[in-house]
């Protein structure tokens, strides 16, 4: 149990820590490989709380996919980074302070709150022979399936979004058009003229 | 004794953050798309540790949601992002004011 | 007889529409000739429902053409109450319309406006007989109003004037003042006896009588009383009773005809036959008769004097038919309703024929209305001139004329009318009449004496074209004469004492003054032998030798007098100050009233303050508002996260 604590307050630190590393650095690349250490943290924390599908599915889709999409951007764009100044800005201090409350309020709510009300104590450990995937698969594609098949619409919307918000035409750009070639007749081809013989002169 | 507080904790700090860093920069609109992300990792946490702390698979199966639709979110928030490049050569938030009348 | 009285309405309805939608297409005779055919349908068909009621014993009818509306057991309907009240006043009125629209063939000849005149005038005499034969209040209201809109319309006919303009407005507003207390008296009627229907409103006329009403509080009215007077006031509007009467001079500005037909035989006695025919109502107040009496009498006197400084020859027969609605007030107020419906019919004629005769003389002139430019016309029309003696005759009352009858026996009604005590009412309404005679007669002659005998004072190239008009000015002049001159013989017997009126007049025992004559009355002849012994005549004749002493004995005299009582030619010339207290009183105080809400209520405090006001509030709060809208995403975002965390902080902090 204290190594379980102490592996949570690791984990934890540098959560927090390359979240902070992510609002605060210079360099876009930089705060996304900041990222990745917050999602990887969190997929640790994830782990520790028993709910091992979600944490490997962060991993993977996030730190694999968007992560990576996120760098390909990031170095696609050619950003300036010097341009890129940092310095507070006009509402900086005002957000701060408001973060500060939230915080506090966030705080006090979770810990003076409901204290009095609910034993701060571990979850529940789950039974010998438990499979976190087998159960949430057995959920998702019963109960949850309609929205499981929404989902699926919602990610290839998603990409066609995405295609059709990235895709340009490029003046004097050379294609071919391949249904037009394959769609071609013989007579668009040759014209066969009938003509009668020339007389000799 | 780590449980559920410890848990919600984590999930406030990192909102909390994320709220710092949407104000906080406005030189970079990607940085902005990452404090979203940031953000919707917060809520997940809250999700994950609400769902063992009730023994209710249904949270979990709510952050499975959250992910599709915050990978959805991000592709095409990327690719508005490009096309935005692509247009003002810029992706700085303080040039973007357009929504003013 | 049911079709007979939907025929004499409808007739001159349907020629009015033809003649003013179709006015181009039918030309000026196809007008001319298509309004005065329907006219003299309804006017033959009335004359018929005329003999059958006098002589074929015909009994009234109460007839429900169509019932309009109802709404919450108040029925509105068009009906028709033909009795002999009713039937007297059609045939009257269908004959001076049938008399001038053919005049008017002469007078409007060369007008633009020809086809116009003849549908308004026709549309005048629908309006009319609406009224005159509604069985129910609403209906007598849309005959009120639309003989004034009528009225309205032809005073204004030659709208390009700007004396007309004025006049018609005038006379609108004046009458607006009139109808306002009309409407105020029916909607009395539907409030005390929750009906519209005469007959209704007559059979519970008793018990509205011992009601009481607070109009304003600690101080109970009679109900009938107020329901009457209200009801008067609408009559004095309409039939032009001081001080109400200002309109009536002016609305000389339209053309002759209208003059002669609508101010002064028939739209002006529409409040003399209003009140005749709520005479079930109107005998059960006593007050409100004294009140009818007073303001009779007052307007009678007063208004012939100002007859005698007028200079425009309509002006002073208008003057002279104000004196004469007062008369007839004067006999409604002491209950000798026969009397003053029989003044009505006589004065219909005569005055119609002097104001005809005076449009001819007009005609002649080449629309010259000055009497000071006229004289010595008797040579060059003697039709004309025999035709306004006999209604000059009529007017003042010369004995055997119709006039003599009707004026006489008024008067002798107004000195019999004991029952309203020998106190001030009586005297004023006596003597009143009485002196009007004396007044009567000298403006009726001074005018007659200015336009027919004298010098000539029209200048010469007015003098040789001058010649009698043309028959269809004549011919009409003619056919008013005879009635003027000799109806009185025939009728006075029957419509005066031989309850001719029958049911559809009530008079209360104690009021019965006619019933008191009846007693002592032997014949028309004997009244007209008995004549010379009356006061009535000697004044008839002092007015009218004065008359002649003035004008044409020693012309130099008027302007001596003139020059003496300034003061006294001052109040005359100016109408008593009527018109300028109503002009710069009223009306400029109404005017300064309007202007100020205009300036201060509505542009500063609704257009400024409210309307503009709102705008141009939200216009500066929007442009504080939208300095946070900047346009930038996070602003937005952080906007939602400051919402949130208040949110938050009620939930924890403040719940």
């Amino acid at each position: 149990m204290l190594f379980h604590a102490f592996l949570f307050y690791t984990f934890a630190a540098v959560l927090i820590g390359a979240a902070c590393g992510v609002i605060f650095s210079r360099n876009p690349v930089h705060a996304i490989m900041f990222l990745v250490l917050a999602f990887f943290q969190s997929a640790m924390l994830w782990l520790l709380a028993e709910a091992e599908f979600l944490a490997i599915v962060l991993v993977l889709v996030y730190v694999g996919a968007v992560m990576v999409l996120f760098l390909f951007v990031v170095m696609m764009l050619d950003i300036n980074v010097e341009a890129i100044r940092r310095g507070m800005t006009r509402y900086a201090s005002l957000g701060i302070a408001v973060a500060l409350i939230m915080a506090f309020q966030l705080v006090q709510l979770i810990w003076l709150r409901s204290g009095t009300e609910t034993l701060p104590g571990a979850f529940e450990a789950y039974p010998e022979g438990y499979s976190n995937t087998k159960a949430l698969g057995s959920v998702l594609y019963t109960e949850h399936v309609y929205a499981f098949e929404i989902a699926a619409v919602v990610l290839l919307l998603a990409i066609v979004a995405a295609i059709t918000l990235t895709m340009r035409k490029r003046p004097g750009l050379k294609v071919q058009n391949i249904s037009a070639q394959v769609a071609v007749k013989a007579k668009d081809r040759i014209r066969v003229v009938k003509m009668n013989s020339e007389k000799k002169r | 004794m780590i449980g559920l507080q410890h848990y919600l904790t984590i999930s406030a700090m990192l909102f909390v953050l994320s709220i710092a860093g949407i104000v906080i920069n406005r030189r970079n609109l990607i940085l902005l798309l990452m404090c979203i992300e940031l953000m919707l990792l917060a809520v997940n946490f809250n999700f994950i540790a609400f769902s063992r702390h009730l023994g209710d698979d249904t949270g979990q199966v709510f952050v499975f949601f959250i992910l599709t639709v915050a990978a959805a979110e991000a592709a095409i928030g990327l690719a508005i992002l490009v096309v935005l490049f692509r247009n003002r050569r810029s992706i700085n938030v303080q040039e973007l004011n357009t929504m003013k009348g | 007889m049911y079709n007979y009285y939907l025929a004499i309405v409808l007739a001159p309805l349907a020629a009015a529409i033809v003649a003013g939608l179709f006015g181009s297409t039918i030309g000026r005779a196809g007008a001319h000739w298509i309004t005065i055919v329907a006219v003299g349908v309804s006017c033959a068909l009335s004359l018929l429902v005329l003999n059958n009621m006098f002589w074929g014993g015909y009994e009234s009818e109460n007839i429900s053409v169509y019932t309009w509306a109802v709404t919450d057991g108040l029925r509105m309907e068009v009906g028709f109450l033909v009795d002999r009240l009713t039937a007297l006043m059609m045939a009257v009125v269908t004959f001076v319309s049938l008399m001038v629209h053919v005049y008017t063939i002469g007078y409007m000849h060369d007008d633009p406006g020809y086809q116009r005149f003849f549908s308004y005038i026709s549309l005048f005499t629908f309006s009319m007989l609406m009224l005159v034969m509604s069985n129910n209040f609403l209906q007598l209201f849309f005959g009120w109003e639309a003989v004034g809109l009528m009225s309205y319309l032809l005073i204004g006919f030659w709208f390009k004037r700007e004396s007309a303009i004025f006049a018609n407005l005038k006379a609108f507003l004046v009458n607006r003042v009139g109808d306002f207390g009309f409407i105020l008296g029916i909607a009395g009627v539907v409030m005390f006896t929750g009906s519209l229907d005469y007959a209704e409103v007559f059979a519970s006329a008793d018990s509205v009588a011992a009601q009481n009403i607070e109009v304003f509080s600690g101080s109970p009215w009679n109900a009938m009383t107020l329901v009457c007077i209200l009801l008067f006031i609408g009559a004095m509007g309409k039939s032009a009773q001081a001080p109400l009467h200002v309109w009536l001079p002016d609305s000389m500005a339209g053309p002759t005809p209208i003059s002669a037909l609508i101010h002064a035989a028939t739209m002006v006695t529409a409040g003399i036959f209003m009140v005749a025919r709520m005479s079930p109502l109107f005998e059960l107040s006593e007050t409100a008769l004294a009140v009818v009496i007073v303001i009779g009498a007052i307007t009678a006197f007063f208004t012939g004097l100002l007859g005698i400084v007028q200079n425009d020859i309509k002006r002073v027969i208008a003057y002279s038919t104000l004196s004469q609605l007062g008369y007839m007030t004067v006999a409604l107020g002491a209950s000798a309703y026969g009397a003053a419906i029989f003044h009505l019919m006589t004065h219909a004629f005569f005055k119609a024929l002097l104001f005809l005769a005076a449009g001819s003389v007009i005609i002649a002139l080449h629309h010259e209305q000055d009497i000071r430019k006229m004289g010595g016309l008797r040579k060059y029309m003697p039709i004309t001139y025999w035709t306004a003696l006999i209604g000059s005759l009529a007017l003042i009352g010369f004995p055997g004329s119709s006039g003599f009858f009707s004026k006489d026996l008024l008067i002798e009604a107004v000195r019999e009318s004991h029952w309203h005590g020998q106190g001030a009412v009586y005297w004023i309404a006596y003597l009143s009449v009485l002196l009007g005679v004396f007044v009567t007669a000298l403006y009726s002659f001074r005018m007659f004496f200015l336009v027919f005998h004298g010098e000539e004072r029209m200048d010469a190239e007015t003098r040789s074209h001058v010649h009698e008009t043309s028959a269809v000015v004549t011919v009409p002049l003619i056919l008013l004469a005879i009635p003027s001159a000799a109806i009185g013989w025939f009728t006075v017997q029957d419509v005066l004492f031989d309850n001719y009126f029958g049911d559809s007049i009530v008079v209360n025992s104690a009021h019965d003054v006619l019933g008191h004559m009846g007693e002592a009355f032997h014949g028309s002849m004997a009244l007209f032998l008995h004549s010379v012994q009356t006061p009535v005549f000697w004044l008839a004749a002092a007015g009218a030798f004065t008359a002649w002493f003035l004008y044409l004995k020693r012309p130099d005299i008027p302007a001596t007098i003139k020059d003496r009582v300034s003061g006294l030619y001052n109040l005359l010339d100016r109408k008593y100050y009527m018109d300028d207290l109503y002009i710069k009183g009223f009306a400029a105080g109404g005017r300064s009233i309007g202007n100020m809400l205009w300036h201060v209520g509505d542009e500063v405090v609704i257009d400024g303050l409210i309307v503009n006001g709102t705008a141009n509030t939200i216009g500066k709060l929007a442009g504080v508002m939208r300095q946070i809208q900047t346009g930038y995403l996070y602003t937005y975002a952080f906007a939602m996260i400051i919402g949130l965390t208040m949110l938050l902080s009620w939930l924890i902090w403040f719940r």
